[in-house]
């Protein structure tokens, strides 16, 4: 199987990434993609029986080696305000975005 | 000795010096500032102009220089040794830190526009247990863009580093600015990661020794996420005893960081000079050669390695033979080739979820433009913040995870992962055929390459890394040495790779290489930029 991202295809992955790109970014993003791509198919070429699990980390975690979940207790920061006052627009404690687009569900 | 040669020692040196009362930690920091002043040239910033002539002659391992915070450490660590105080293990051992990693008060950046403005309000654990033992933090280093590279060329903070044995050749990546700054020895000590070979080939490009830990092995609180199931923070050192030293100090449980494991660490620096008489080291004739996909002719291509490579790979085996090791060759590693492939998703998949916190609402940059709504803020924020690396990483992980196609290629991918590690685990089996306490390999299949030569061509860069990244995928540790240097000057990696946890082991084996090849012509030579008269 040899797939290519079209441009259609390209362009929604773009807007479900919240990106703009222009003209010359576009090509030379679309031109690696399909390159990356054809390198993944190579993949395709691996014989897979239905026995092989996938691995989601390299090091399995037995309940030994796993440090035992945290007390779900809350643990104020001692200085809200500095965390607040790296928000590019703040005010009264509150961080300031513009207009959150609304859709109406049918 | 004069306090002008202290940056030159090595980590262990300076501690024995300090601790006789030789030298004081002020010594070791204005040596150290000094060599900064003299060979790193400007520090990495945004929208910082056309190249000159004297910037392709400069490390430029840096972004931030923190010399003043360096000094009155400094000065702190010399009162604990006057006051008899216990003044820790790194007590008076400068470090640089990787941007990646948040350290409090200080700009943490990722090398991306997106965090140009970011203070981090807290201390990444590796950082934070290197300063607590004494460690004295002499600033941030460059990298590739949010680490999505293998030159550093990717930076959004120009000049990027330039490899001090040619300034002209990059340093490697992503760690790039650690490997820069200490073989320049800038700092002996630099905290990088590895996500599929980050420390490490940096380190072979450099000539400096990386370690890749087992995953786990080191907590990831406070490291600026790529891919979360791959990341790796280690040290890169001048030598091997060094860079046991810091592992000592940064590996271990946290409970900040659920994936770090709850595994004892051993004393690495006590097993360090038990030799390998006994040991079985394996090579395997799938590290010898690379394959890859040509974007060109749409063909795979299999290449061997620059015999230059494979020469200093089996004169170090024929060296830890003759320590006593038992060298198996023909160690079948056959799913090798795939582990770029499997990265290529894997990695992707991860990187675009790690991205999307970046939008210019809660820190980082945020858009001067006029937006119409919160959606708009968003994309032009992303736009303008985000280089070409991160939107490629993005796009790739959302295609290849899409609910169409995850079968196909993100589920497949992770399968692939599983034969990876079985090649592993078969190698390393104790009972198994080859019983193997660790592989020897080349760390990359070409040294350090002319900067601009692959940059842009974002499928051959990826396969800089075809030889460290099984090691990410798999989980295990690995270790990258200094082996040697080509006809060019530039040195080449030889790598170890081992069994979970089995750090101590590989740093013995990389001690007592270390140990017989000391007297090698190659390793009283000096990259380039410590060789100009005028550098001092």
């Amino acid at each position: 199987m040899n797939h290519s991202i079209s441009i259609e295809t390209f362009e929604h992955l773009v807007g479900l990434a919240a990106l703009e790109l222009d003209a010359s970014q576009a090509e030379y993003l679309l031109r690696e993609l399909n390159n990356q791509l054809k390198a993944i198919q190579e993949l395709e070429a691996i014989p897979l029986g239905d026995a092989i699990q996938i691995t989601s980390h390299g090091v399995p975690y037995t309940v030994q080696t796993s440090p035992p979940p945290r007390e779900d207790v809350w643990q104020p920061y001692p200085d809200p305000a500095e965390i607040l006052s790296q928000a590019p627009e703040y005010q009264e404690g509150y961080i300031i975005v513009p207009e959150i687009p609304h859709t109406d569900l049918e | 000795m004069t306090p002008m040669d202290l940056c030159d020692q090595p980590a262990y040196e300076l501690s024995l010096l300090l601790r006789q009362k030789q030298i004081t930690a002020v010594e070791i920091v204005e040596s150290c500032l000094q060599r900064i002043e003299a060979v790193d040239g400007r520090p990495g910033a945004l929208d910082s102009g056309n190249l000159t002539a004297e910037d392709e002659t400069k490390v430029h391992a840096f972004i931030t220089l923190t010399a003043d915070h360096a000094l009155a450490q400094a000065k702190e660590i010399d009162r604990k040794f006057s006051a008899g105080e216990n003044a820790g293990p790194l007590a008076g051992i400068p470090f640089t830190v990787k941007d990646i990693f948040c350290v409090r008060d200080t700009p943490s950046t990722a090398a991306s526009r997106i965090l140009a403005n970011f203070n981090a309000p807290y201390t990444a654990t590796p950082v934070a247990r290197m300063k607590a033992a004494g460690g004295i933090l002499l600033g941030k280093v460059n990298l590739d863009e949010f680490t999505y590279g293998s030159s550093n060329e990717s930076s959004a903070f120009q000049p990027s580093p330039r490899n001090p044995w040619n300034p002209a050749h990059v340093p490697g990546g992503s760690s790039g600015g650690c490997a820069a700054s200490v073989a320049a020895h800038e700092a002996p000590l630099s905290l990088g990661t590895d996500t599929a070979g980050s420390v490490r080939q940096p380190a072979a490009f450099c000539g400096v020794v990386g370690v890749k830990p087992t995953y786990g092995r080191v907590s990831r609180y406070g490291l600026i996420a790529f891919g979360s199931s791959l990341d790796c923070p280690g040290p890169v050192a001048g030598n091997v005893i060094d860079a046991a030293l810091m592992l000592q100090t940064i590996a271990g449980p946290d409970q900040h960081d659920s994936t770090a494991a709850n595994v004892p660490v051993e004393d690495y620096l006590a097993a360090l000079e038990q030799g390998v008489k006994g040991l079985r080291i394996g090579l395997s004739p799938d590290y010898f050669r690379i394959t890859f996909a040509d974007p060109a002719t749409n063909e795979y291509s299999q290449q061997a390695l620059p015999t230059e490579i494979e020469t200093a790979v089996r004169r170090a085996a024929e060296r830890l033979a003759g320590l006593g090791a038992e060298i198996v060759e023909d160690v079948p590693m056959p799913h090798t080739r795939y582990g770029i492939p499997a990265f290529f998703v894997i990695s992707r998949v991860e990187a675009a979820s790690n991205l999307h916190r970046y939008d210019g609402v809660k820190y980082g940059h945020r858009t001067r433009q006029a937006v119409m709504d919160l959606g708009d803020l968003y994309r032009k924020t992303r736009s303008e913040g985000f280089g070409l690396q991160p939107k490629l990483r993005i796009l790739m992980g959302m295609y290849v995870s899409a609910a169409q196609y995850s079968a196909q290629y993100y589920r497949r991918a992770l399968r692939v992962r599983t034969l990876i590690r079985r090649d592993f685990e078969d190698a390393f089996d104790p009972i198994g055929k080859y019983r193997l306490d660790a592989l020897l390999t080349p760390t990359t299949p070409a040294t350090a390459f002319e900067i601009g030569a692959v940059y842009g061509n974002s499928v051959m860069m990826q396969y800089a890394d075809q030889l460290t990244v099984p090691a990410n995928h798999a989980g295990i540790p690995g270790i990258s040495l200094p082996g040697g240097l080509d006809k060019n000057h530039l040195p080449i990696g030889i790598q170890l790779l081992g069994p979970d946890f089995s750090e101590a082991t590989l740093l013995r084996i990389g001690r007592a290489y270390e140990i017989a090849s000391a007297s090698d012509a190659w390793r009283k030579i000096k990259p380039l930029v410590l060789r100009q008269p005028d550098m001092l």
